[in-house]
């Protein structure tokens, strides 16, 4: 009998993180102190700031595993984890780059022609263009294959004509590029992975129009991108076309890895604890044990993914199981947080930490939503258990 | 990156228990010991092959094997819910090497708690819930002789025994010591104390769970995929499916986070303070699993996996059995969030980090 079905191996981190850590919390600390940022929930998905994003690209925090060729730092994903983790248990605004840097910039890097590598990435790398993700449409969610934006061969490119959603940043300032999944041959219900192809549709061409969505806490932060007979040159193509499927399936591995799916609002843990700490009673301190045990559990299982990375393995069904239950932590942190913090806190009208719990409690719903449903990963976990 | 330590992990400590529980830790073994019959073929093996002093350094007359390879084997018994006192043997010979004492023969077993030393230098005591008490040859356990606190073996003829069994079956038996003098006895190294037995014996029953957990998804998986309802294996139905992920979600959280406190306790062999926080880390990981996990593995099994015939419930009851032991979820949150106050707000997420910047 198998004892284990899903490895998390050790990962310890090398002096050079070791040393970025220290670095990047003098950073982080500095700018809290000056006013260089208010902490946020939720702060990848709703704190944009183009200038802290390019104070970012200043240090070399962004785009740290590119070669330095495209601008990039060539440093390990072990530091990179580092310099992610500490900006979201920061609340740091790390929106606006959030997007290129995780994704985008690696999808480009490995898929994407010269001219576009030679063009884009060191921008991205500096903090001065950001990416937003083009897969989910109007009538396509958890079924991605059956996006109907068109691309239509014309002379030199495509002619592209369709609407994405859920963008989230595509609105901000210097938001540039948005890989996009696009039906490049017509959909056949047998082959329905078939003609899809990722091209790079740049949001200042004409014929694009990105119009914000309020979320239920009244931010705007993602949009709905119109493409009404944009054209997109050939060398804004990823791969090849028609290859589509297999390169998005790539681009959701790298979507789904990361500390940001149980770290979004660590930030309230850690501010209601000046608090707790005050007149902690059995009930406080056992919710506290609890939520530190899973974040630390969380931790382990989401570096293990990071070491199975660097091992050359492809940790696609870890990387599910890992975000399905971080994802689900992610609410219940609040929700066990709300039941020991006292009325003044929960009523409080000024402060830091009322701020921060509202700002959880309405974006929590989004976290087991976004870089595909729960239910959609649970998919994926039994599939490699063989029951599907 | 992924470096480990010295202590790396010998296979062929792990693939000998793998082989030898799955040869012998039959169903009709484990109920048989239920009944009150000793599997003496399995324990002799289990001598036999030396299992049993892993953690036993060469100079206390044991294997001298890394803390790792007995934290695996004990997940692998776990995983065959191996009915003989191997845990709870590797748990009292870890308390005597700790103390410089050389192991004696035979199945050993554990006591929590500190107990006294009376003036006749006897031992005297009562510990409750002992494990494997009656199939045990020693007890070995802590005693305080004045301002002197000794680890002690006491042999279990000397005891008086009120028998009983945990809710996995599995002996569970009130110990009197009724001033039994101990045949081994020395002072307790600076630092071990009561303590420092809760943290092992709850950080023991983490690995056993963790293979008992894992033993509980593949046969979830296994009667998914064969028992068939409405013309098609119920494995096929989401709302099944959507519960075995879960299933496999907590067993793959308790097997990393067992893993994680095996690796700090590693580093010393002994439960120092960085250990101590991975190992209340585990043991809350269990509790809350170990609510879940049985119960998904029961659901998908239906009624067939509710008699006793069906071998589902030597995992899910042994599960439901360990979660209490050494203290349960509640206990070790409850100081586990002491600890975390102790940090306090900005040293929260540097002590996060710590474990894997050293």
């Amino acid at each position: 009998m198998s004892s284990s079905r899903f490895r998390f191996p050790r990962v310890t981190m090398p002096a050079a993180a070791r040393a970025l850590r220290q670095e990047v919390r003098e950073f982080l600390a500095a700018e809290r102190a000056s006013g260089g940022y208010v902490p946020m929930a939720d702060c990848w998905a709703s704190g944009f700031s183009a200038e802290f994003s390019r104070k970012l690209g200043q240090r070399g925090w962004l785009g740290m595993t590119w070669p330095r060729q495209y601008g990039g730092h060539e440093r390990s994903f072990l530091e990179r984890y580092v310099v992610t983790e500490e900006m979201l248990a920061a609340g740091a605004p790390v929106m606006a780059h959030w997007i290129a840097d995780r994704q985008s910039g690696t999808q480009m890097l490995r898929h994407a022609s010269d001219e576009v590598k030679n063009r884009a990435l060191p921008r991205m790398a500096a903090g001065q263009t950001f990416c937003a993700i083009g897969m989910s449409e109007p009538n396509t969610g958890s079924d991605l294959a059956s996006v109907r934006t068109r691309a239509d061969k014309v002379a030199g490119g495509w002619k592209v004509n369709g609407r994405k959603i859920w963008s989230t940043g595509a609105h901000g300032e210097g938001c540039d590029y948005m890989i996009s999944l696009v039906r490049t041959a017509p959909a056949d219900e047998k082959e329905r992975h078939q003609g899809l192809s990722q091209l790079i549709i740049d949001l200042k061409a004409p014929g694009v129009t990105v119009r914000g969505i309020e979320d239920i806490g009244g931010q705007v932060h993602f949009n709905e991108t119109l493409f009404e007979d944009v054209f997109v040159p050939e060398s804004h193509l990823l791969g090849k076309e028609g290859h589509g499927w297999s390169l998005v399936v790539g681009e959701l591995a790298l979507e789904r890895s990361g500390p940001e799916r149980f770290l979004s609002s660590f930030i309230a843990l850690r501010e209601a604890m000046q608090v707790l700490a005050a007149n902690p009673d059995d009930r406080t301190r056992e919710v506290l044990g609890h939520l530190v045990a899973r974040i630390k559990t969380l931790r382990r299982m989401s570096l293990g993914i990071a070491g199975l990375l660097q091992e050359g393995k492809s940790p696609e069904t870890e990387a599910a199981l890992v975000k399905d239950m971080a994802t689900r932590f992610e609410r219940e942190l609040i929700e066990q947080l709300r039941v020991v913090l006292p009325e003044s806190v929960l009523l409080g009208s000024s402060g830091v930490l009322p701020r921060l719990l509202r700002e959880a409690i309405l974006r929590v719903p989004s976290s087991t939503l976004r870089g595909g449903t729960n239910e959609v990963l649970k998919g994926m976990i039994v599939r490699q258990l063989g029951l599907r | 990156m992924s470096e480990t330590d010295s202590h790396t992990l010998d296979t062929v400590i792990l693939d000998t228990a793998t082989r030898l529980f799955a040869d012998l830790s039959t169903s009709e073994t484990i109920n048989a010991a239920e009944k009150g019959e000793w599997p003496g073929a399995l324990w002799q093996a289990i001598e036999a092959s030396g299992l049993h002093l892993t953690w036993v350094p060469e100079e206390c007359g044991g294997a001298g094997a890394g803390m790792l390879d007995g934290f695996a084997v004990l997940k692998a018994a776990g995983a065959a819910a191996l009915p003989v006192p191997l845990a709870e043997t590797l748990l009292a010979g870890w308390l005597l090497a700790q103390a410089g004492l050389e192991v004696p023969e035979g199945p050993l077993t554990i006591a929590r708690g500190e107990h006294r030393i009376d003036n006749n230098g006897a031992v005297t005591g009562v510990a409750l819930a002992v494990p494997h008490a009656r199939s045990a040859r020693q007890i070995v356990a802590l005693a305080r002789d004045g301002a002197r606190l000794l680890v002690v073996a006491v042999p279990v003829s000397a005891c008086a025994l009120t028998l009983d069994r945990n809710l996995a079956g599995e002996p569970w038996d009130t110990v009197d010591f009724n001033g039994a003098v101990a045949t081994l006895s020395t002072a307790a190294p600076v630092g071990l104390d009561a303590d420092s037995i809760d943290a092992m014996g709850a950080l023991v029953r983490v690995n056993q769970a963790a293979g008992a957990l894992g033993t509980a998804l593949e046969l979830a998986i296994q009667y998914a995929g064969e028992r068939e309802q409405f013309g098609r294996p119920i494995g096929k139905f989401q709302a099944i499916q959507h519960m075995i992920a879960d299933l496999a979600g907590e067993a793959a959280a308790v097997n990393a986070a067992a893993d994680a406190a095996a690796e700090a306790v590693a580093v010393t062999g002994a439960v120092d303070a960085d250990a101590w926080v991975e190992i209340a880390t585990a043991k809350v990981r269990l509790g809350q699993a170990a609510s879940v996990g049985p119960a998904i593995a029961h659901q998908v099994h239906g009624a067939m996996g509710f008699t006793y015939e069906h071998r589902l419930h030597h995992f899910t009851r042994r599960a439901w059995a360990w979660r209490d032991e050494f203290g349960n979820e509640t206990v070790w949150a409850r100081r586990l969030g002491d600890a975390v106050l102790g940090w306090g707000a900005d040293q929260l997420w540097p002590r996060i980090t710590a474990v894997t910047d050293k």
